[in-house]
């Protein structure tokens, strides 16, 4: 069973749909990355896996255990948080508070904090400010809590936008080395290219079509070609960059 | 020491300053969730509406805190939700309700005729406060601070990232609710000691003044509860010796620390940038 099936679905909010009749599978371990325009859908379908939005018909459902809380969940920074007076180790904390819901952290809680702000990164600086931190340690800090609320699935939300080129790339090979331990990876980017070079499969939201296969696949197709900067890596293949243009 | 003696020999000044304490603290509590959410305009908002619906009140010839509870919880519900609705611009609309409440209740004050009743409403007064105003602070102290301590860790995440905790299953809507109905009986009981135009300080200050030198969530929340009552301690006993209005003397004393932590904070990047 996929981990999550989404059949015959209507996405959208305020009474308008944005996306129409969408049927999608996302298998455990996937690296899936939703692209498109401004406006094309991704935040809103996004939303509604994370359950922010209701589906206006169809259906959302999870597998292999997952439940709609156990979702962890990397937004994007708010301008709220610019000058939020909390230490990292606070905000990774608060990730764990789907799990049980008593009055202070359990040992097994601050644990798993622990762990996660190691595998991000950030241990070192958990006594710290969030506020003080660069762009790429505060969004490792929140990969930390998001990690902290799930085993299973990871939805991304542009993760790396306004992050320097040095962070961007430690932030895609963490993301990679997440997937590689077996969370499964659905993140919305505008960044073609690497989601190209990174996702095991693309989500391609356009009007009221999408476009849903591999990376491989993304590169042959019509939509893929449009957006193509790289060139397809297969031999034979005749969609290089130079041609496109 | 004497000035004290004297002071705390007054039952009215005891009952003042009983609630006042607990309203300071209360405030405190609240006012790191709502400046940290960027509701701070909502607390001034809502003490406008208590001032009209007290205006009413005394027009008619009601209990003043009768009418105004229910009326100030329902505007704060109406504020929360204008403010969530991205479609109103919510900055206008807290604008509109609070002059709007701010006129009808000058209108009633001065049909009813009693023009003293205005000043006290609008800048506070310690002889307001009856013993029912006192029991009614100490159960809503009792109810924000055992709040806080149960919920502590949801407020955190609720007020840091909403839709994060809302996708992990907290009830952010709850919280929400929970917070402008425990602001609306703090502003409701408050304004009668700190006034409808200065009630919004006490909210605001005490908050403001420690997320300048703070740097955990817990130490601001400790922090600001603390500089409250102790700002609204010292402003008391300011104005019962300077014979200074109250309210006015508490805010004062409550800019005062928040300059002296203002430049703390700006001595301490300095010093920063400079190692």
């Amino acid at each position: 069973m996929a981990l999550i099936e989404i059949k015959n679905a209507y996405m959208g909010y305020e009474g308008k749909t944005v996306l129409s009749d969408i049927n999608i599978k996302i298998d455990e371990g996937d690296y899936v990355c939703i692209v498109g325009e401004n406006g094309s859908g991704k935040t809103t379908l996004m939303k509604c896996l994370l359950g922010l939005l209701p589906v206006q018909s169809g259906s959302v459902s999870f597998g292999c255990g997952l439940k709609q809380n156990e979702i962890g969940y990397l937004p994007q920074q708010t301008l709220l948080q610019k000058d939020f007076p909390a230490s990292v180790s606070e905000v990774v904390l608060s990730g764990c508070l789907n799990k049980r819901h008593t009055l202070f952290y359990s040992k097994e809680q601050k644990e798993t904090a622990a762990k996660n702000m190691e595998l991000t990164g950030v241990y070192s600086l958990r006594k710290r400010c969030f506020r003080e931190l660069s762009g790429g340690q505060k969004q490792r800090a929140l990969l930390a809590r998001a990690l902290c609320a799930t085993h299973k699935l990871l939805i991304l939300d542009e993760p790396v936008t306004g992050l320097d080129p040095k962070a961007a790339t430690e932030m895609y090979a963490l993301i990679k080395k997440l997937n590689k331990s077996g969370i499964t990876i659905i993140m919305v980017s505008h960044d073609i290219t690497a989601s190209v070079n990174n996702a095991s499969k693309i989500l391609h939201l356009s009007g009221k079509n999408y476009f849903y296969g591999t990376a491989h696949q993304y590169l042959h197709s019509d939509v893929g070609k449009k957006f193509m900067i790289t060139d397809c890596p297969c031999d034979d293949c005749r969609h290089k960059s130079a041609e496109v243009l | 020491m004497d000035i004290l003696t004297e002071m705390f020999s007054y039952n009215f000044i005891i009952r003042a300053f009983i609630v006042g304490v607990l309203v300071s603290l209360c405030a405190a509590l609240l006012g790191v969730t709502l400046v940290l959410k960027r509701y701070s305009m909502i607390g001034d908002g809502l003490s406008h509406v208590g001032f009209g619906a007290l205006a009413v009140a005394a027009a008619l010839n009601l209990a003043p805190l009768e009418v105004a509870v229910p009326v100030v919880v329902v505007a704060a519900f109406l504020l929360l939700r204008l403010s969530e609705n991205s479609k109103i611009n919510g900055d206008a609309a807290i604008a509109i309700i609070s002059s709007t409440a701010l006129a009808v209740g000058v209108v009633c004050v001065s049909i009813s005729g009693v023009n003293t009743d205005l000043n006290s409403y609008l800048f506070g007064s310690i002889l307001a406060i009856s013993n029912a105003d006192a029991i009614m602070c100490a159960v809503l102290a009792v109810a924000v601070i055992s709040i806080f301590i149960l919920f502590y860790n949801k407020i955190f995440a609720v007020t840091f990232d909403e839709s994060f905790s809302k996708a992990t299953g907290l009830k952010t809507g709850a919280y929400n609710t929970v917070i402008s109905l425990l602001t609306a009986l703090t502003i409701v009981i408050g304004m009668r000691i700190m006034g409808t135009l200065l009630i919004s300080a006490l909210i605001i200050f005490p908050a403001l003044s420690s997320m300048r030198v703070c740097k955990k969530f817990k130490s601001v929340i400790l922090c600001s509860g603390v500089l409250s009552v102790l700002c609204f301690f010292i402003g008391m006993c300011a104005s019962y010796s300077l014979d200074t209005p109250t309210g006015a003397s508490v805010v004062i004393v409550n800019a005062c620390v928040f300059v002296i932590f203002w430049i703390i904070e700006a001595i301490r990047t300095r010093q920063k940038l400079k190692a």
